[in-house]
């Protein structure tokens, strides 16, 4: 057997505070864009206004003339880079335009002002090509892509499903959408570039707002065929992600070859809120057919989920967004497929629980619709689906207590009061309805994290310190905190003694934050290296004494599935004259290994909820078809719940130690907070006024007969 | 971002004459919206002439009763002045419900009038608009509509609508309603325009949103006496609970007696290329039995000219149902209430 030893908890599962909390709060903590550095250039890039295409002329003189401009740079001049598979990372290299929004040039100037002028003053003509930009689930172009993020077959056949559809007595079948959307943290993507030439090479440093300095270190170096040594990128503090700063963008790459041209000089490049809509990855949009077929007690016989989404022809993507059906409910029969329709358009990423974000919302909306088909009460349709091993490869859970959440919340939201009959309570003008929802995310683990610990011994009349090193990422979450937590009782120390660094590539490299796995693949990098440091030490360490670990390999996955679980219970309002949708209660109850550290967990399952809530109800990207570009790229247009848009936000956990996952007990808890929530708040909305809307965001219009 | 001067003159007739003399050259208020412009590229004058401390910040009582409001008041103050809050509720409603508390502090009365469309593809230089550079075309009529007029965008005999914006201002909305008058100082002197004829319909020459002239100066708005305000409201839909421009807003007051309307005013924001005075529903109502029979007559009435865009990346013909059941619910609670 696999099981792990489990660290003792003393530290772990106790709220405290983020450590930087002070810093941030205080306007001292530093982002990417906030170093102060010597004489910095800046940069202002020229965007593609064509879809498909390719650069005919680029006039720059005007800009060249301008006073403080000091160079630009663009698809005729700039410098051969050394690896272009990743064509993301072709900046510049030629005059091909693979969507609209691609980097075509760019001035350097010494203010942003100058920059930002030369930029309008430089002229560039297309040879346009016939372009698609908007998902056509009946496009004669979809594929089977051969594999789809990070690595999951992208189809699943088990039995016969189109029999067990046929002859089942209750069926559903529908399709759901879910728009395109953007990741969009606060901070946008940042970089401050310097290069400095040395012999034949030289080394970058770059201060970057990034999820992986570690991954960015390695990925500049094969771009520009440079020694991952000679690559260091700082980043302690990170305003947000949710993804889109996991992989690394086409906008580092063009910072660095900006400061190439400038050797010594730091080129400040920061993202308008409008590039971040084309250049640093979206949600892509979906359409999902599922079909279920269920006996008239509502246990399913036959479950299909078939999914179309986009990519970029330039680069695949295909969003997992089917994998969820993988392991939820129990069916003998059942498929899942994935299709791409490539487009002329830009590349989709990772954006926070990619596929089991989409997934669930039609997922978890073709239940509910099952539970009316059937009469029964939802919750109880998806106890009586739980099942007793992972429904697709039969592996035994490392630990899965949905069931648990399903009834915990029951029991706090007051659900057993609920009167199943949709649109029958008008309250002052407003039709008033409650829905369900389940959550699941896988427990992901990756090797390539590594920490050293060092030991301070006491000066005098002070206090012994530990440090604690490795390249990990917090973006906002607290992960500094926790892994201070995670070493304290790793090395068996008062939690206060010990200070981490993350966020530089001069400590241990690290996975990026990303698959809610940077918990579980650092903490247990800091959990070896701590336990290698008392192996070789003892308990009476000297002052300067340090050890390294890693993640050590484990076949944990090889025996069980690994998966966080979760209910949404929701609360839904509709006017009945105008259809505003307003959400004034939500709770999630989750079963995700041992918490470590409930001030920030709470964070970020509320923090994931609520963008659930900002997806259900908000969130659209609007793709012009005519001009391949989405036209509310600013956060005026682009809509994300605010304040008023949230009403009581309930969190809970149950209890759950898992021994497979990691030494911690824990599982990752960055995603699981907005899978399944959207579908809860669709739910919701049918129960209050009978309308099945199947996609989101759901909008005044859904109500409007 | 072009570069461009910033001068501060001693006197409004100053700023004027800076303003009059030269086509380049335009007023800076809050700079909420022109600052933006600026930065986007839609805007792009030779020198802003800053209007702090030459517009007038107060609100003053008019001999006859009614309000003069500077020009300078910021739309907070405007929101919190008592006698705004007891005499024109539905005004100080619909300064609360645009924008943000901190944009507020910053908008003035004269720059929020003046604000331009939100029209996504007005404010991005690289989509035609006839708005921004007459004859180029508009891009919005066949493209993303959403927040786009339903009313008063006539189409030319070729069947062409030259712009179907709408004017984002909830703060002009219950102004039109109220019989609002626009104070003007021009370099030919002074004007008073009243409010519904202050913005203009579209045409074929978008690229005016107001009658003002180069250089003519707004320095106040006058609010008549209008015992019927003191029962008004306003109520605005939108895409998320705040912070959000409207899909459509109501501006309504009424008057009731014995379960007649004896006094009518509407007014909608987000359904047209200024705010739009709706006449023929206060006809409906004025003298009829306040009962949702009547609320759905005058909203029948208003949007019987309706025409909305249907369009492939998602039309505004929702707008219409919605408007009809948000003048609907807004009359409904009006006459309910009793003063
Ligand atoms: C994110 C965001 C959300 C918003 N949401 C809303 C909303 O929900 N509802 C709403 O109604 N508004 C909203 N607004 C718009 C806001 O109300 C306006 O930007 C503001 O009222 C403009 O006033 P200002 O003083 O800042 O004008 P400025 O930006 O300074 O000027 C605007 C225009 O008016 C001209 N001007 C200003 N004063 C005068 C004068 N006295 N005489 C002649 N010309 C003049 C200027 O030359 C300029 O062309 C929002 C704005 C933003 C940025
Ligand atoms: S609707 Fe008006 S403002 Fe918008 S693109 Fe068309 S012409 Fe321009």
């Amino acid at each position: 057997m696999t099981t792990t030893d489990l660290v003792p908890a003393r530290a772990m599962g106790t709220p405290r505070r983020r450590t930087e909390g002070p810093a941030k709060v205080t306007g001292t903590a530093r982002y990417a864009a906030e170093y102060a550095v010597a004489r910095p250039l800046h940069l202002h890039p020229i965007l593609a206004t064509v879809p498909r295409g390719r650069v005919t002329a680029i006039h720059t003189t005007a800009a060249e003339a301008l006073d403080g401009v000091v160079a630009v740079l663009t698809t005729r001049d700039a410098e051969a880079l050394a690896d272009t598979a990743d064509r993301e990372f072709a900046v510049l290299q030629d005059d091909e335009i693979g969507f609209r929004g691609q980097y075509v040039a760019a001035v350097l100037a010494d203010t942003s002002e100058t920059a930002r002028h030369g930029a309008d003053l430089v002229r560039v003509t297309y040879d346009e090509d016939p372009f698609r930009a908007r998902l056509d689930p009946d496009s004669g172009e979809l594929y089977a892509p051969d594999s789809v993020n990070p690595a999951f077959a992208t189809d699943s056949v088990i039995g016969d499903v189109s029999s067990a559809l046929r002859d089942a007595p209750v069926t559903v079948d529908a399709t759901y959408r879910t728009a395109m959307t953007h990741n969009n943290p606060m901070e946008p993507h940042a970089s401050i570039v310097v290069w400095e030439p040395a012999g034949t090479g030289g080394r970058f440093t770059i201060f970057d707002s990034t999820q992986g300095v570690s991954a960015t270190r390695r990925n500049v170096a094969t771009v520009f065929g440079l020694d991952p040594g000679d690559v260091d990128v700082i980043s302690p503090h990170v305003g947000g992600g949710f993804g889109s700063k996991g992989n690394m963008h086409a906008n580092v790459v063009l910072a660095c070859l900006a400061a190439r041209r400038v050797p010594g000089r730091p080129v400040t490049y920061a993202l308008t809120r409008q590039q971040m809509f084309s250049l640093v990855g979206y949600r892509t949009p979906t359409v999902q057919h599922v079909r279920l077929g269920a006996s008239p007690d509502g246990r399913l016989t036959g479950l299909v989920h078939d999914v179309v989404e986009q990519t970029s022809r330039i680069k695949e993507f295909a969003e997992q967004t089917a994998t969820y059906s993988r392991s939820v409910y129990a069916a003998p029969h059942r498929r899942t497929t994935h299709r791409l329709d490539p487009l002329d358009v830009p590349v989709p990423s990772w954006m926070r629980a990619p596929g089991e974000c989409p997934g669930s919302f039609a997922a978890e909306v073709a239940m509910d619709e099952l539970a009316t088909a059937c009469g029964l009460d939802p919750v109880e349709l998806r106890i009586r689906n739980e099942p007793d091993a992972d429904p697709e490869s039969g592996k035994p859970f490392s630990s899965r207590h949905l069931v648990e959440c399903l009834r915990r919340g029951v029991e706090r939201f007051g659900w057993s009061r609920r009167d199943p009959t949709p649109r029958a309570r008008l309250v002052d003008g407003w039709w008033t309805g409650t829905g369900v929802a389940a959550a699941a995310y896988p427990a992901n683990r990756a090797p390539g994290s590594g920490a050293t610990v060092r030991f301070h011994a006491p000066a005098a009349g002070g206090e012994e310190h530990w440090d604690v090193e490795i390249a990990a990422a917090d973006i906002g979450t607290g992960a500094r905190t926790v892994l201070g937590q995670i070493a304290a009782d790793a090395l068996d120390v008062d939690v206060d003694t010990v200070e981490v660094t993350v966020g530089d590539t001069a400590v241990p490299a690290a996975t990026v934050a990303g698959g809610s796995s940077g918990t579980t693949n650092w903490g247990t990098a800091v959990v070896d290296a701590a336990q290698r440091f008392r192996e070789k030490f003892g308990a009476d360490p000297s002052d300067g004494d340090e050890a390294d670990g890693t993640t050590p390999e484990t076949d944990a996955a090889e025996h069980y599935a690994m998966s966080a679980f979760g209910a949404h219970f929701v609360e839904v309002a509709v006017h009945a004259d105008t259809g505003e949708i307003r959400v004034p209660r939500m709770l999630g109850v989750f079963a995700a290994g041992r918490i470590l550290n409930p001030t920030t967990a709470r964070s970020q399952l509320l923090g994931g909820m609520t963008m659930g809530l900002s997806m259900a109800l908000h969130e659209d990207s609007v793709m012009d078809p005519r001009s391949g570009h989405v036209v509310n790229h600013d956060l005026a247009n682009y809509h994300i719940a605010s304040c008023a848009d949230v009403g009581e936000i309930d969190v809970e956990w149950i209890d759950e130690v898992d021994p497979h996952v990691n030494p911690m007990g824990s599982k990752g808890i960055g995603e699981i907070g907005i899978v399944g929530a959207a579908a809860a708040v669709a739910n919701a909305a049918h129960h209050a006024t009978g309308v099945r809307v199947r996609s989101v965001p759901i909008t005044v219009d859904a109500f409007l007969g | 971002m072009k570069p461009f001067v910033h001068v501060r003159p001693d006197s409004a007739a100053d700023a004027i004459d800076a303003v009059a003399a030269d086509p380049d050259a335009v007023f800076l208020a809050g700079g909420t919206n022109l600052v933006d412009h600026l930065k986007l590229g839609v805007a792009t004058p030779g020198t802003l002439v800053d209007l702090r401390g030459l517009t007038s910040t107060a609100v003053e009582d008019l001999p006859d009763g009614g309000l003069r409001i500077g020009a300078g008041v910021r739309n907070s103050d405007l929101a919190g002045d008592p006698r705004v809050r007891r005499d024109y509720p539905g005004l100080a409603m619909a300064l609360l419900a645009g924008a943000s508390g901190q944009l507020r502090n910053q908008a003035t009365t004269g720059g929020n009038l003046l604000q331009r469309t939100r029209c996504a593809y007005f404010q991005d230089v690289t989509t035609p608009c006839n708005k921004r550079v007459p004859g180029q075309g508009c891009a919005a009529r066949d493209g993303w509509t959403r927040y786009h007029a339903i009313l008063g965008a006539a189409q030319d005999a070729a069947g062409l609508r030259h712009c179907v914006a709408t004017h984002p201002s909830d703060m002009a909305v219950p102004m039109v309603a109220f019989d609002a008058v626009v104070q003007l100082a021009g370099p030919d002197g002074d004007r008073a325009v009243p409010l519904g004829e202050f913005h203009r319909l579209p045409g074929d020459d978008p690229s005016r949103d107001t009658v003002l002239r180069q250089g003519e100066l707004v320095t106040a708005v006058d609010l008549p006496p209008l015992p019927v305000a003191a029962r008004s409201t306003y109520r605005k839909v939108r895409d998320r609970a705040s912070y959000a421009f409207a899909l459509v807003s109501v501006a309504a007051a009424v008057a009731v007696e014995d379960g007649t309307i004896t006094d009518a005013r509407v007014a909608f924001g987000g359904v047209a290329h200024r705010p739009w005075r709706a006449t023929r529903a206060e006809e409906v109502l004025r003298g009829a039995p306040a009962t949702e029979d009547t609320y759905r007559a005058a909203a029948d009435a208003e949007l019987a000219d309706a025409t909305p865009l249907d369009t492939e990346v998602g039309g505004n013909a929702f707008k219409v149902p919605l408007l009809r059941g948000t003048l609907t619910t807004t009359l409904r609670r009006l006459a309910e209430e009793r003063p």
